[in-house]
């Protein structure tokens, strides 16, 4: 029980209200082991943004009971429980990069010679040393993501949230940072939720693909990806990586056909 | 965010100094004299001809002095009377930057209020909007009788009316438009409201703020000047160009507002300069890419 990051039973989330209201989640059940990397994947419309943003209390849910880290997801977005990336790296133009990843630092009120020595340690893990000085529109969009990584991890939270982080990316830089996601995870130990659409992805990452189907967004399936945990390049090109591919496309059609018949 | 560079983009480009902005000194690039003459030259040239045309045609057609004074008869009256236009330029200049700076100090607290709570917000900017679309500079002849003709404090309220609304207006608008997405960042590292407003609305609102001031600048010397047509000390600037218009002395008068002028771009030019050195990293600032 005290193993489980995230315990959701029977979440449902409606916008708006009246006539405009939209059901983004009905009835999800999901649990999270300490040191999972989940995925969750699914048409756009489906809802997995929402859930993301539900455990990380950007949005409160209208039904269930959401649990993260034991604690109501309020408070443990107060405790910093968690590090978010988005989809755009979210820097800030005026800060350097080192001034970008020491951010969270600041709010927490670390002293100053500690948010330099993490934020210098989360860029050598993030391999950007080298750029701590230059300034967000100096860099690469993947550079930009990377930094955008080391800014979440800066204060060593035990989960950390990402909303499709590579979706802007070339093909190149995303198989890259997937390999540098799955060696961030491999020496944090920290629990990863990721929200993509895209099917190799997901199974590259993950422990467990939770597939989600539209309208109103629910979990349709879940598939453990029983692959080594130490991935690479070679990984793409096993039969077994193929056949959770198609597992996992397979599963997405019949959630997708499932909704549409509702 | 590119949307949003564009847009600022788009406004520097538009600038009335744009042209000039594009060669003052960033921080770690110097410009080359090279680069400096082929940058101004054309202005130079262009000004240059200006003159040359004015005092050509004015002489070649026989216009009179008070209809348009020569720019050599203007130059002669600038070099004759230089100790006391610029005595009544520096009285004016005073009464223009202290307004100026009365009317911005209010207008940044205003802005910080409007940003903290949307009450009001919603009950004032309507009123701020349509106070602003007034001629505010009418309201000089009030502001004469309340503050009494000879207390230059009457011509620092009308500059600090004139300048309040835009720059409060514009600095609003910067620190409520931000990015969603740096909301939702600070929100998951639970920062709280002031932190936001010191951490990304400030930064944020800091490029509305310097085209606001920047126009304020030009338009506090202008508020001063017509405050100062409406009555007063003898000794400003307003008052010595319809005296020297009375007395049919054109150059003089031409030779006056030279020196507002040269007032008007000193003072523009100057928060240029600190807009530069705050805001380094402004997407119209930055050097490379």
């Amino acid at each position: 029980m005290s193993s489980l990051v995230v315990e959701a039973r029977g979440v449902g989330k409606t916008f708006g209200t009246g006539d405009g209201q939209i059901e983004a989640l009905r009835g999800i059940d999901l649990q999270i082991d300490q040191g999972d990397f989940i995925s969750l994947i699914g048409p756009s419309g489906c809802g997995k943004s929402t859930l993301l943003r539900l455990i990380g209390d950007l949005v409160g849910p209208t039904t269930g009971t959401l649990v993260v880290n034991g604690k109501t997801p309020g408070q443990a977005r107060l405790d910093r429980d968690y590090g978010i990336v988005f989809q755009s790296a979210t820097l800030l133009d005026w800060r350097s990069v080192q001034k970008n990843v020491e951010l969270p630092l600041e709010i927490m009120d670390f002293p100053s010679e500690e948010r330099s020595t993490r934020a210098t340690e989360m860029l050598d893990l993030v391999q950007l040393a080298a750029f701590a000085d230059h300034f967000p529109w100096q860099l690469s969009g993947g550079m930009q993501q990377r930094v955008a990584i080391a800014r979440a991890l800066a204060f060593r939270p035990s989960l950390l949230l990402m909303d499709e982080p590579f979706g802007a990316l070339d093909e190149m830089t995303r198989e890259a940072m997937q390999q540098e996601v799955l060696r961030l995870w491999g020496e944090t130990g920290t629990s990863v939720v990721f929200v993509t659409h895209s099917i190799p992805e997901a199974v590259f990452l993950s422990t467990r693909v939770v597939v989600m189907s539209p309208r109103p967004g629910r979990i349709s399936d879940e598939i453990i990806v029983d692959l080594p945990r130490r991935r690479d390049q070679d990984t793409r090109e096993q039969s077994k990586y193929f056949d959770l591919v198609i597992e996992v496309r397979e599963a997405l059609r019949k959630g997708e056909a499932g909704g549409a018949a509702t | 965010m590119t949307e949003r560079d564009d847009l600022i983009r788009e406004t520097a480009e538009t600038d009335l100094f744009a042209s000039f902005e594009g060669d003052l000194p960033a921080s770690g690039r110097r410009s080359s004299p090279v680069r400096l003459l082929r940058r101004y030259l054309p202005a130079v040239i262009a000004f240059l001809a200006v003159i040359l045309i004015w005092e050509g045609l004015t002489r070649l057609l026989g216009v009179e002095s008070f209809v348009l004074s020569k720019p050599s008869e203007i130059l002669t009256s600038f070099t004759e009377t230089f100790g006391t236009i610029w005595g009544a330029g520096l009285r004016t200049l005073y009464e223009a930057t202290a307004g100026f700076v009365i009317g911005t100090t209010l207008a940044i607290a205003t802005s910080l209020a409007a940003a903290r709570w949307v009450g009001f917000r919603e009950g004032m900017l309507p009123i701020a909007i349509a106070l602003n679309a007034t001629p505010i500079a009418a309201l000089a002849p009030i502001f004469n009788s309340w503050f009494g003709l000879t207390n230059p404090f009457s011509k620092m309220a009308v500059v600090a009316v004139v300048v309040y609304f835009p720059v409060m207006i514009n600095t609003t608008r910067g620190l409520l438009e931000v990015d969603p997405a740096e909301l939702e960042l600070m929100r998951s590292i639970a920062a709280t409201p002031a932190e936001v407003t010191r951490r990304i609305r400030i930064p944020r609102a800091l490029p509305y703020f310097f085209s606001s001031i920047k126009v304020a600048s030009v338009l506090s010397l202008i508020a001063a000047i017509i405050s100062e047509y409406f009555g007063g000390p003898q000794d400003v600037l307003g008052q010595y160009i319809v005296n020297r218009a009375q007395l049919f002395q054109f150059p003089d008068a031409w030779a006056a507002i030279l020196v507002a002028s040269i007032l008007g771009v000193t003072f523009y030019l100057l928060i240029l300069v600190a807009e530069r050195r705050l805001m380094p990293w402004h997407v119209a600032f930055r050097s490379s890419d």
